[in-house]
């Protein structure tokens, strides 16, 4: 039987060249190039596509899965997101979005929480969405580090795209504690902040000085100072605000009212530390602000409701952003209640039909340009050569309402369309019926 | 005032590929195709491209500020919504950029009842100062509006003092109630109309025998399959009428619904969740109610979904397989029935209010926008006017005025709404 297996195995080999599956697409948004009518993308056994083109000129190999869709594109990247650490059932069990013991806890890694099996994560992945950037929700003065993962897998490990890839800050009022306790102003969250990366300063410096010190006791100096000089005792904190002073990790801030934008702004000038603004509900009034500032801004979702600090906020800030030269991406961000977690599908469409964005300049925020933002565009977030087999697959126009995701690859791997995902319903005995 | 050049979708018939409608004096005078008979003195406006229906009809709203019943007691069906309103809330405008002329306005689904609702018109700026301005009257010139129920957990609050701690007691509380009112009712037909008689009025009692009598229809909050069928038990054992909504788990239970005749007006969000309670929501629910030969409409429960996102409710009723005359009749006519208004609203039928919208488009797609929306005749959103725009769009000054309600969440998690996670 093994021998059979082995020799099917072989054959395959043979024939498609490691080719593991395709995808046949009427109209095929690479965005990396001009859309290709009839187009084909070609996978192979480690989930890396080999080829892309015409169907004309680019042949799929021979008995390998085909997937015929009239639409697809890239998976879909989410530049913000709280999903896996944001449960369904909004129950203490799945919510770990916040840890609210202190103030500031940056030494927190959404990776030791994320839940790669949350019903919403395949929720997600079922609308085409192959890759978010998610960690802990707003609502501390600085709340952990962010991870970014594939929408798949069984363990973190096996979803992890890029561990601690940022710190997360939150400025303004959901940041504010009552009780007199701190910070419980504005003034005092920064005055906070600015202690904090202070004493992180002082910390690296005394590792820097240390390692200088390990260097000079192998040239052999008294060991009195040696004993003086060795590095400080870790603390998870401030190696934490270290990395980001030594502008490994980008600080991203949370947002929203024009003030506590130009306050993350001259924080980071302060520290010359990279600040990314996010959420930004009022940052249509600061485009050229954040344009001059250059850093990525991750703008809330378009159907994020505009009360409390985003009451000011505009379905239009992604077009004001587009014409003003804004680096920015577009994210699902943290919802308390319902919708438990956002799309980015249906973001992106309602910033076009409602809010006025270019169609073509909303599938590149929430392919490529959501890859650059995240530093993987060597890795996904187009259709190209060497690049991974995550695509999304859709029966129309993506962004249309009554359009469907008829499937998702991630690194070539079949997952299940919006139709076919069917969260478990306990006692509904089966499969809904249509 | 005549719209020509239109696609006209009437929703009491066929699509119009290219018509007018005429309205006069607040009302539909014509509805017809080809060119549109326009005498020197009439204002017309060239719809080239554009579609034209009905004013939509929002069955399940909570903007305008509302303040309902409070926390004294789980059922206080006698406390009017009219009496909280601010009619000048920029939540109505907002509506009104959406298309919405016609709304439901609830109190919340924290208690077994929290007070009467209110039918209203989304008449704006000028003279509308007060509830009155916005209010529908029926033929006997009392403000309409139905009764707001719920079950489930968002009105089971055990820790406060007479609210209910489970499915049970919040059954039984109510049945309690019904049965009180039934004997009032009973000592009014007795006293008839002999005020000496007629036992001391009761405002709690007054309102749920109206309910008993099928003046007032009971607007249900039900998410879970067995609290959509006890609604329906009590709704017979009392005989009351009732429209189901939220009716997350209402595929579970599409055969039972259509068996008790009954309506639903249901909510799609963009992902299950949030409460328990509503982890089986999907958005394959209306079409397969509409199969099941149920009268099914869709709703905002504003904030909860935008009201400019109302007719992306019903494009998301048709990728969940419900028809287009289906999703656009639940956003339109089906609305109205369930408000028993289907007489003056709800379908560009001569005679009926002129409430009427203009699009740019098809109404299911998401490259659509509302240009314009009339309410009685009268221009109450205009796209093309900065001021209207900005609630059509938002920015600085779009701010709402007050407080935002989500329907049926606690005040931990409203309060974090605004804000992160708290």
């Amino acid at each position: 039987m093994l021998t059979k297996i082995a020799g099917v195995c072989g054959v395959l080999i043979a024939t498609a060249a490691m080719a593991q599956s395709a995808v046949r697409a009427q109209t095929l948004y690479t965005m990396d190039g001009e859309p290709i009518t009839d187009g084909v993308v070609v996978i192979n056994a480690e989930g890396k596509i080999t080829a892309v083109g015409p169907a004309a000129s680019t042949p799929i190999p021979d008995r390998i899965t085909v997937h015929e869709c009239a639409f697809a594109m890239p998976g879909l990247i989410d530049v913000r997101s709280t999903a896996g650490l944001s449960g369904m059932y909004n129950v203490d069990h799945d919510q770990d979005v916040l840890e609210t013991s202190s103030p500031i806890q940056p030494e927190l890694r959404a990776f030791d929480a994320y839940n790669p099996r949350e019903p919403l994560v395949g929720y997600l992945r079922s609308f085409g969405v192959t890759t978010v950037h998610t960690g802990h929700a707003p609502g501390k003065l600085i709340t952990g580090q962010t991870v970014i993962v594939k929408t798949r897998g069984d363990t973190i490990d096996d979803a992890v795209v890029t561990p601690d890839f940022a710190v997360t800050a939150t400025l303004g009022s959901s940041a504010t504690e009552g009780g007199g306790k701190s910070p419980g102003t504005r003034g005092k969250q920064i005055s906070m902040l600015r202690e904090e990366l202070f004493k992180a300063q002082a910390y690296a410096r005394k590792h820097s000085g240390a390692s200088t010190a390990d260097e000079a006791e192998e040239e052999g100096e008294d060991g009195e100072e040696k004993k003086d000089k060795s590095p400080p005792a870790r603390d998870l904190k401030l190696e934490a605000l270290a990395s980001v002073l030594a502008g490994d990790t980008p600080l991203i801030i949370t947002a929203n009212k024009m003030q506590d934008i130009a306050s993350a702004l001259r924080l980071g000038d302060e520290f010359g530390i990279t600040v990314w603004i996010d959420s930004a509900a009022e940052g249509h009034l600061m485009a050229e602000e954040l344009a001059a500032a250059g850093n990525p801004v991750l703008l809330r979702p378009a159907m994020g409701r505009y009360v409390g600090e985003a009451a000011n906020g505009t379905l239009e800030t992604a077009k004001i952003f587009t014409e003003a030269g804004v680096t920015f991406g577009m994210q699902t961000g943290y919802e308390a209640y319902v919708p438990k977690v956002r799309v980015i599908l249906f973001e992106a469409g309602v910033a076009v039909g409602l809010g006025g964005l270019d169609q073509e300049a909303a599938m590149r925020l929430i392919t490529i340009t959501a890859a650059s933002i995240l530093g993987l565009e060597d890795r996904v977030g187009s259709i190209a050569v060497g690049k991974d087999g995550d695509i999304a697959m859709y029966d129309g126009d993506p962004f249309e309402y009554t359009t469907h995701c008829v499937g998702t690859l991630i690194e070539g791997a079949f997952f299940p369309g919006e139709q076919d995902y069917v969260i478990g319903y306990p006692g509904a005995g089966g499969p809904m019926q249509r | 005032m005549v719209l020509h050049n239109a696609r006209i979708i009437p929703i009491d018939g066929p699509e119009i590929e290219r018509g007018h409608v005429v309205m006069q004096d607040g009302k539909i005078r014509l509805v017809g195709s080809g060119p549109a008979p326009i005498a020197d003195d009439v204002t017309s406006i060239d719809c080239e491209g554009k579609v034209v229906m009905p004013g939509l009809v929002d069955t399940h709203s909570h903007i305008g500020g509302f303040g309902g019943a409070d926390g004294s007691g789980p059922i206080q069906p006698g406390v009017r919504i009219r009496d909280s309103l601010n009619v000048l809330s920029s939540g109505f405008k907002r509506a009104l950029s959406g298309g919405l002329t016609t709304i439901n306005v609830m109190p919340g689904s924290g208690h077994l009842s929290s007070g009467q609702t209110a039918y209203l018109k989304l008449r704006y700026g000028g003279d509308v100062k007060t509830i009155d301005d916005v209010t529908i009257f029926d033929a006997d010139g009392e403000p309409t509006g139905g009764l707001k129920m719920a079950n489930g957990t968002n009105s089971q609050r055990a820790s406060e003092g007479a609210f209910p701690g489970t499915r049970g007691r919040s059954a039984f509380l109510v049945r309690e109630k019904f049965i009180k009112a039934q004997e009032y009712q009973v000592k009014l037909a007795k006293a008839e109309d002999d005020p000496d008689k007629a036992p001391a009025r009761d405002l709690d009692m007054e309102t749920l025998v109206e309910v008993l009598e099928g003046k007032r229809v009971v607007h249900h909050h039900t998410h879970r399959h067995d609290d959509i069928i006890t609604v329906m038990r009590l709704a017979k054992e009392f005989g009351f009428r009732v429209v189901l909504h939220h009716v997350s788990d209402g595929w579970l239970v599409a055969d039972e619904i259509a068996e008790a005749g009954v309506g639903v007006s249901a909510i799609l969000v963009d992902s299950p969740g949030g409460k328990h309670e509503a982890v089986g929501l999907r958005f394959e629910t209306p079409g397969i109610l509409e199969r099941a030969g149920v009268q099914t409409v869709v709703h905002t429960d504003d904030w909860i979904v935008d009201s400019r996102l109302f007719m992306r409710m019903a494009a998301f009723a048709v990728r969940g397989g419900m028809t287009r005359e289906g999703a656009l009749r639940a956003i339109t006519l089906t609305g109205a029935e369930l408000l028993d208004l289907d007489e003056r609203i709800g379908s560009l039928t001569v005679g009926k209010d002129a409430d009427v919208v203009v699009l740019s488009g098809d109404p299911l797609s998401v490259y659509t926008v509302v240009e314009q929306t009339w309410v009685e005749g009268e221009l109450a959103f205009d796209r093309s006017s900065d001021e209207d725009r900005l609630f059509a769009v938002g920015g600085y000054g779009a701010a709402n005025d007050t407080e935002p309600y989500f329907c049926c969440y606690d005040a931990e998690v409203q309060a974090a709404e605004t804000g992160g996670a708290k």
